[in-house]
C-alpha cells in the first residue's frame, strides 16, 4: 500500500494523518508535506500514525528533519501513535526521548509542555 | 544455491517488493508470526542502504538479496557493489558527490543502527565486491526441539 497524507487545523495546531507504508521510496512525500506545512508557517505538527502499516529508518529520518525545521520556529512536532510494532523502532532508536508520542490526537493537542 | 534469489535495480520503488517477498519465503520457512515484522523491517533496511549506496556510488548494477531456508534457521543476505565501484569501504565518503554521499552514509548509519538493534544474528562484512549483510532467524520447529 501506498502512502496517504491529509492535513486539517485544530486551533493552532496541524494534524497530519499518515496512512500507509513509509519507507525509501514514499518518505520523500512525506519530507516535502512537512516542508510546505512549514513554509507555509505551521510551526505546532501533530503527526497521527495510527492508520501507518509500515515505518523504516527513512521515515524516522523525515520526522527527526521535521522536527528540527519546526524547531527553528519554536514550534512543535508531536506523534500519535498506539501500535506497538511502530513504536519498537522508535525505542530501538531512542527516539522515544526526541519525539513527544501520545495516545490520541486529542491528547496531543492539549499538550503544551 | 538459495532457497529463493532476487535482484532488483537499485531504485527505491523496488524495496517495498523485497520485503513482501522475503517476508512470504521466512512465513513457509516456519519464522514465528510475531517475528515477520521484524523481518520485514530489516530486510527493508538493509535493501534501502543497498540502493542508497548503489545510487551515490552512480552503480548500475542490481542489489542482490538471498533468501535460504535451512534446518534450524532463515537466514538473508543483501548483497550491494559499493566497495567495488570506487574501492569505499562501507561508510566512506565518495569524493565525487560528497554532498550526496554524506546524505546516504548518515541513511545508511541509521538503517544499520536498526538492524543492529532487531536481529540479534547478523552479521556485515564486506569484500573486493562489496558489502554483504547476512541476518538469520530461528525457525518454529527449530525453536521447540530439545
Amino acid at each position: 500500500m501506498d502512502l496517504s497524507l491529509s492535513t486539517r487545523t485544530v486551533g493552532d495546531r496541524t494534524i497530519v494523518d499518515v496512512g500507509g507504508e513509509i519507507d525509501v521510496y514514499t518518505a520523500p512525500k512525506l519530507r516535502e508535506q512537512l516542508v510546505e506545512l512549514v513554509n507555509d508557517g505551521n510551526f505546532h505538527l501533530v503527526v497521527d500514525m495510527e492508520r501507518v502499516e509500515f515505518l523504516d529508518s527513512t521515515g524516522l529520518g523525515v520526522l527527526v528533519g521535521g522536527l528540527k525545521r519546526v524547531r527553528a520556529h519554536e514550534g512543535s512536532l508531536r506523534l500519535v501513535c498506539n501500535q506497538e510494532r511502530i513504536l519498537k523502532i522508535f525505542r530501538i532508536t531512542g527516539l522515544t526521548k526526541v519525539f513527544p508520542i501520545h495516545n490520541s490526537v486529542d491528547e496531543a493537542v492539549a499538550a503544551t509542555d | 544455491m538459495a532457497t529463493v534469489e532476487l535482484r532488483f535495480s537499485a531504485l527505491p520503488e523496488h524495496v517495498r517488493t523485497a520485503r513482501l517477498v522475503a517476508a512470504a519465503v521466512a512465513r513457509r520457512a516456519g519464522v514465528d508470526e510475531a517475528v515477520l515484522d521484524e523481518v520485514r523491517l530489516a530486510v527493508g533496511e538493509a535493501c534501502s542502504r543497498a540502493v542508497g549506496l548503489h545510487r551515490s556510488g552512480g552503480l548500475e548494477s542490481p542489489v542482490r538479496v538471498a533468501l535460504i531456508e535451512d534446518e534450524k534457521a532463515f537466514s538473508i543476505e543483501v548483497g550491494d557493489d559499493a566497495s567495488a565501484a570506487s574501492g569505499r569501504v562501507p561508510g566512506a565518503r565518495d569524493t565525487e558527490a560528497p554532498a550526496r554521499a554524506e546524505a546516504a552514509d548518515a541513511d545508511s548509519d541509521m538503517g544499520l543502527a536498526v538492524i543492529s538493534g532487531l536481529v540479534d544474528d547478523v552479521e556485515v562484512t564486506a569484500d573486493e565486491r562489496g558489502g554483504l549483510i547476512r541476518m538469520s532467524w530461528p525457525t518454529t520447529t527449530a525453536a521447540v526441539l530439545p
